[in-house]
């Protein structure tokens, strides 16, 4: 009943950091036990490597990379806002952050297509 | 009971620390009319028994701070026209802290915060000294100045998420307070301020989500000055480490 | 809950990791054309010291930032506390640097 006041654009920039984070957190497991595979397994790395031709599996990783490039973006804005002296131009920053994300995620999807 | 041109649609949380619910009034819609004029009307000509809190009614003292259909407002600043949706306004105490009756939070914890954060005057000399000359113009007072029109209205504190979810966290208005005395050349317990800043409740705990900056009636920027304890504690880390 | 140490701690290893993501990035958008094998991904890594350097310290570091990314988060959103939220801190930190360190090692290591 009690909403929280949200939907301004350094609360998206927020929760869009948060999530990202918690994204990557959980995806990095996967990625550190298919490279392993590497040493124990090379013949099913290989066969989950080509897994990643498929469209879906491209478009999946297409996000990953938004997630780790908005992260990256998103936090270097952070790291700014409180270790440099204070800028009153946080919203343009924060979307800046997230174009950027886009630039990286889009080159890498032409990339892979 | 529906919303017309000369009536609003008013739905007030009534209850208390226990439990409530709402209920809906229709109050006579006026030009110009605050949101605490949309509460005092209902008090006055509707029902007595609703407790709800103001004084200066001119948005100095900080005490009518309200959710206002779900966003912090001080409610004798707010115009009505503002707010209403459809000739609908939903009135809730302040989030992030305790309810004692009605519209009326518990604001202890607020407060209480306030001292946490060194929010209390370390004088530098004593009444048989001069008084002390401050350059207006220096870096440190600028800095202050941004911070100290402060009413304590815990609008901020409502709008935090980050208090929502972490309820030892110090909030934004202890923190800007904090900061405020920290540039304060009058001011000789910077140290102790940034020490009761750096706890497991402190400054470090914000995401700069804005929401206390955003909210803020008297457009002051917390987000800033929490920024600045956190540039200043890094700072004291480091040479704390280089020192130890 | 976050407090100076682990601020400290999360922000210095955002920092160590800002050259190391851009690197990585480049390395995803470059290494993505044509498509992934093992051998290539071998070719580029194995025996390489300045890899093993590279993707030691990425690892390192995130299992620190993202430890204390998760603890936020179980605080302010699942309520945890005390004594389960610091198991849950160093639960995060050593899953992610043993699980890293083995990958590391699988393309790095001759």
């Amino acid at each position: 009943m009690r909403r929280p006041p949200r939907s301004h654009p350094l609360w998206l920039a927020y929760i869009l950091h948060r999530l990202s984070g918690l994204g990557l957190a959980l995806f990095l497991p996967v990625h550190f036990w298919v490279l392993s595979l590497a040493l124990t397994q090379p013949q099913q790395l290989d066969e989950l490597l080509v897994f990643t031709q498929m469209p879906m599996v491209k478009l999946a990783e297409f996000g990953l990379v938004f997630l780790l490039a908005v992260h990256l973006f998103g936090g270097l804005r952070l790291l700014a806002l409180e270790f440099l002296p204070w800028s009153g131009r946080q919203k343009s920053l924060a979307a800046g952050a997230v174009g950027m994300a886009f630039l990286i995620s889009g080159t890498f999807l032409i990339q892979a297509v | 009971m529906g919303a017309d041109q000369e009536h609003l649609e008013v739905t007030v949380w009534r209850g208390t620390a226990v439990g409530g619910r709402t209920e809906t009034f229709e109050v006579p819609a006026h030009d110009s009319q605050t949101v605490l004029d949309v509460v005092s009307w209902i008090q006055q000509y509707a029902d007595p028994t609703l407790s709800y809190r103001f004084a200066c009614r001119v948005g100095m003292c900080g005490s009518c701070a309200m959710m206002v259909n779900g966003e912090p407002r001080w409610t004798c600043r707010t115009h009505v026209q503002k707010v209403a949706r459809a000739g609908k306004v939903r009135i809730e105490p302040l989030r992030n802290l305790p309810v004692i009756k009605d519209l009326v939070a518990d604001m202890d914890p607020f407060f209480e915060k306030w001292i946490e954060a060194e929010g209390v005057h370390h004088p530098t000399r004593t009444r048989a000294d001069a008084i002390e000359r401050i350059d207006p113009e220096s870096a440190a007072r600028v800095e202050a100045n941004t911070g100290i029109e402060c009413i304590n209205c815990a609008v901020c504190y409502a709008a935090c998420d980050t208090v929502a979810g972490n309820s030892d966290y110090l909030g934004p208005a202890a923190l800007n307070r904090a900061w405020t005395l920290f540039n304060d050349a009058k001011d000789a317990g910077k140290q102790a301020v940034l020490d009761a800043v750096s706890g497991s409740g402190g400054c470090h705990n914000c995401h700069s989500m804005g929401s206390c900056t955003h909210y803020c009636p008297n457009e002051l920027n917390p987000m800033a000055a929490i920024a600045g304890l956190k540039r200043e504690t890094a700072k004291s880390f480091f040479r704390r480490r280089r020192d130890a | 809950m976050l407090d100076l140490r682990l601020y400290m701690a999360q922000r210095i290893s955002a920092m160590v990791m800002i050259p190391l993501t851009v690197g990585h990035l480049a390395v995803i958008v470059y290494a993505i054309e044509g498509g992934l094998t093992t051998a290539e991904i071998l070719g580029r890594t194995q025996g390489s010291v300045f890899w093993f350097l590279f993707y030691g310290s990425f690892v390192l570091a995130v299992s620190v930032h993202a430890a204390i990314g998760v603890r936020v988060i179980a605080h302010e959103w699942l309520r945890m506390k005390g004594a389960w939220l610091s198991a849950l801190t160093w639960t995060v930190c050593l899953v992610l640097l043993v699980m890293g360190a083995r990958a590391v090692i699988a393309v790095t290591w001759i």
